[in-house]
């Protein structure tokens, strides 16, 4: 059997999650073993041409030159997996979908006319079809692993879809919700990260993007009974996973 | 009949992010050279725009996953300089902790895995593990050392979670701290192995007469806190950035270029910080870089790699004192009332001095961004570095000539996610 070929792809992103790759340092050999590294701009010049086994792409779609590239990417790769919640939602960088994009532009740039730009930042699943999405801000170094696993062994990603709750009950964290009144987005976030920011005596923020059925406005009556306004519950929905179906649906509901 | 040649890099490797280089060549004399930068614009400056100031630290580490902590530190430091609060030395002892954390980090991974390949003739860390094995696995465990110190301040090394505007969200226990200390003797080790091991690589005869500009303190090594000082007598402080350097907009990228207010280029990173402050390494940073032969200031940038390993030995040094004299303190922050007014803060990412500005308003909302990264500074001293390295290098054939463009760019560790609001090289010889 020859050894399958890995591409690692990057959109509009801050190169964290590929970051993730590099940062296995106990594994990164022996991934390097198993499967051939064979596009990963950020760590390698050598480029061996696809069609690649496995690509995982990171970042967003913000430019039509980006909208173009992903279709040849996905015509490269037989499984394609999304990593991080630019991939996934769009990012940090989708708050732009709420404004003008040219204001945005103006703000930031003396010339404007030399700025190629999309209005909107989406994700990579809403322009070609996606094996598997990885969430994060950033992914978690093993669920990385795990799905790279999972790929080479053929089977499915064990990722579970429920809230960071049940993280900080495995961690033993006592809720600082309950406990302490601080506003917390775990209830309705996807777990992965291993529930830090609780631990951290913070309110979770929700990097990992919507869980499976979150309650949205069940946590956003919390929140305002602990003196949180509708405009800060909008702030907390609208960051790294600001254009996730859920986490979108809700906001809009409390910005107006 | 002109000789004419063209070399092209669409997509420049080991970087941070998406840039390019076009370099047209008539007569063996550069006509064009532009250092581009294709990375999409992402607005961080718009969309901070009505944000909370408390969320600046976390949205602003989203602009790059190599160097989170600088974006942390420099908004922390701009938002407490805007609401006049002062954060205790002992919650400044662990900022400069965990920023020594991400120095170790993100220079192992230059180093090791984007620089040293250049010298050695591979196209990758990975490739270079089947040569140099024992090489590369120090280079990933001192790495991880780096990251292993993010992890217990920040909570995860890519985009920490504990830091805040006024201090932590949670302090570490002494304990905590002290199970770190074999670990960073262990990478104090590697750093020293791996300063000597990079002297050693065969460096360009190529000399700059750089305008070197870092942040400077009068007790320690700066990082985290200082005032502007160059290499031309410059001293300032921070928030007088805006009256000593602008930013200007060019065509062929999305990173702005920075100038000096009299027009010129400047240099920040490694060699900036080495030039101006080396006098107050901790003593085995001191001693390693003299062995390797550096003077008092450096002006040959494919030497940065051996002033990256001296900082990661000073790193590894620095992160052991700042343990040995840990008290936890007794408040993980210091309360921080907004009103409207404007900060500045600055500190030294990896890749060089990092300035961020903001305007807030009496409900302590964002009214203004203006975020200054190191690549932006350093993009037209890259520019000239090439001009100045063509001609001596016009014999090379395209492929050779093509690399060590690539390897002059590297030196920088330009960090291209950072700077685009910036590579592919293409050379043409007409």
């Amino acid at each position: 059997m020859t050894t399958p070929k890995l591409a690692v792809w990057k959109f509009a992103s801050c190169d964290g999650c590929q970051l993730t790759l590099l940062d296995l340092e106990d594994e990164l050999l022996a991934i390097a073993g198993a499967i051939e590294i064979a596009y990963f701009p950020e760590a390698t010049r050598s480029v061996v041409a696809g069609p690649y086994e496995l690509s995982l792409v990171e970042g967003s779609i913000t430019t039509a030159d980006d909208a173009a590239r992903i279709q040849e990417v996905r015509a490269q790769s037989e499984t394609l997996v999304t990593i991080g919640a630019c991939a996934t939602s769009g990012g940090i960088q989708a708050l732009r979908n709420w404004a003008d994009v040219n204001d945005f532009v103006s703000i930031v740039y003396a010339e404007p006319g030399y700025i190629d730009t999309l209005e909107t930042s989406t994700p990579i699943a809403d322009h070609v079809a996606v094996d598997f999405e990885l969430r994060g801000c950033p992914i978690s170094k093993a669920q990385l692993l795990e799905t790279i696993d999972s790929f080479l062994r053929g089977r499915k990603p064990n990722i579970p879809a429920h809230s960071v709750c049940v993280e900080c009950k495995w961690r033993g964290t006592p809720c600082v919700m309950v406990a302490q009144g601080i506003p917390c987005l775990g209830p309705v976030t996807q777990a992965g990260c291993g529930a830090i920011c609780p631990a951290y005596n913070r309110g979770c923020y929700g990097c990992f993007g919507p869980s499976e059925s979150p309650n949205l406005e069940s946590l956003a009556g919390w929140w305002r009974r602990l003196g949180v306004g509708d405009a800060d519950v909008v702030r907390a929905l609208r960051t790294f996973n600001a254009n996730a179906p859920e986490f979108r649906e809700a906001g809009d509901v409390y910005a107006r | 009949m002109h000789d004419e040649r063209d070399i092209t890099v669409d997509y420049l490797a080991r970087v941070e992010g998406e840039g390019a280089l076009h370099l047209e060549l008539r007569d063996n004399e550069v006509a064009d050279l532009k250092f581009k930068i294709f990375e999409p614009p992402r607005f961080f400056e718009a969309l901070l725009r009505g944000r909370r100031f408390g969320e600046a630290p976390d949205i602003t580490a989203r602009i790059c996953g190599i160097c989170p902590v600088a974006y942390q530190v420099s908004s922390c430091n701009a938002m407490e300089d805007a609401a006049g609060v002062a954060v205790p030395d002992q919650l400044q002892r662990l900022r400069r902790l965990i920023y020594c954390g991400e120095w170790i980090e993100s220079h192992a991974l230059h180093v090791y895995f984007l620089h040293a390949p250049d010298f050695l003739g591979f196209a990758s860390g990975i490739a270079m593990a089947e040569f140099f094995p024992d090489r590369i696995e120090a280079g990933l465990a001192l790495k991880k050392v780096g990251n292993t110190l993010m992890t217990v301040l920040g909570g995860r090394e890519i985009h920490p979670i504990n830091l805040r505007v006024g201090g932590f969200y949670r302090v570490p226990t002494t304990a905590e701290l002290e199970a770190l200390v074999p670990d960073l003797e262990r990478a104090l080790e590697i750093a020293v192995e791996t300063t000597r091991w990079v002297s050693g690589f065969p460096f360009p005869q190529f000399d700059r007469d750089y305008e070197f500009v870092a942040l400077r303190h009068p007790e320690e090594y700066a990082i985290h806190q200082g005032r502007i000082a160059s290499s031309g007598g410059l001293d300032i402080a921070v928030d007088e950035w805006p009256d000593w350097f602008h930013e200007e907009h060019v065509e062929w990228s999305n990173a702005l270029h920075a100038r000096t207010s009299d027009g010129s280029s400047y240099h920040v990173g490694p060699m900036a910080r080495y030039s101006l402050n080396s006098a107050l390494l901790t003593g085995t940073a001191r001693e390693e870089a003299e062995r390797a032969g550096l003077g008092v200031t450096v002006s040959n940038p494919f030497q940065s790699i051996v002033v990256r390993a001296v900082e990661m030995v000073f790193a590894c040094e620095e992160a052991l004192r700042i343990i040995e004299q840990y008290r936890r303190p007794e408040q993980p922050s210091v309360e921080v009332s907004p009103a409207a007014a404007t900060g500045h803060g600055a500190s030294e990412a990896p890749r060089g001095l990092l300035y961020h500005r903001y305007a807030i308003d009496g409900e302590g909302l964002i009214t203004e961004a203006h975020i200054v990264p190191p690549t932006s500074q350093n993009q037209l001293s890259i520019e000239e570095d090439l001009r100045a390295f063509v001609p001596g290098h016009v014999q090379l054939p395209d492929d050779e000539l093509q690399w060590k463009l690539e390897q002059a760019i590297r030196n920088y560790d330009p960090c291209i996610s950072c700077a685009t609001h910036f590579l592919d090289l293409t050379v043409e010889r007409r």
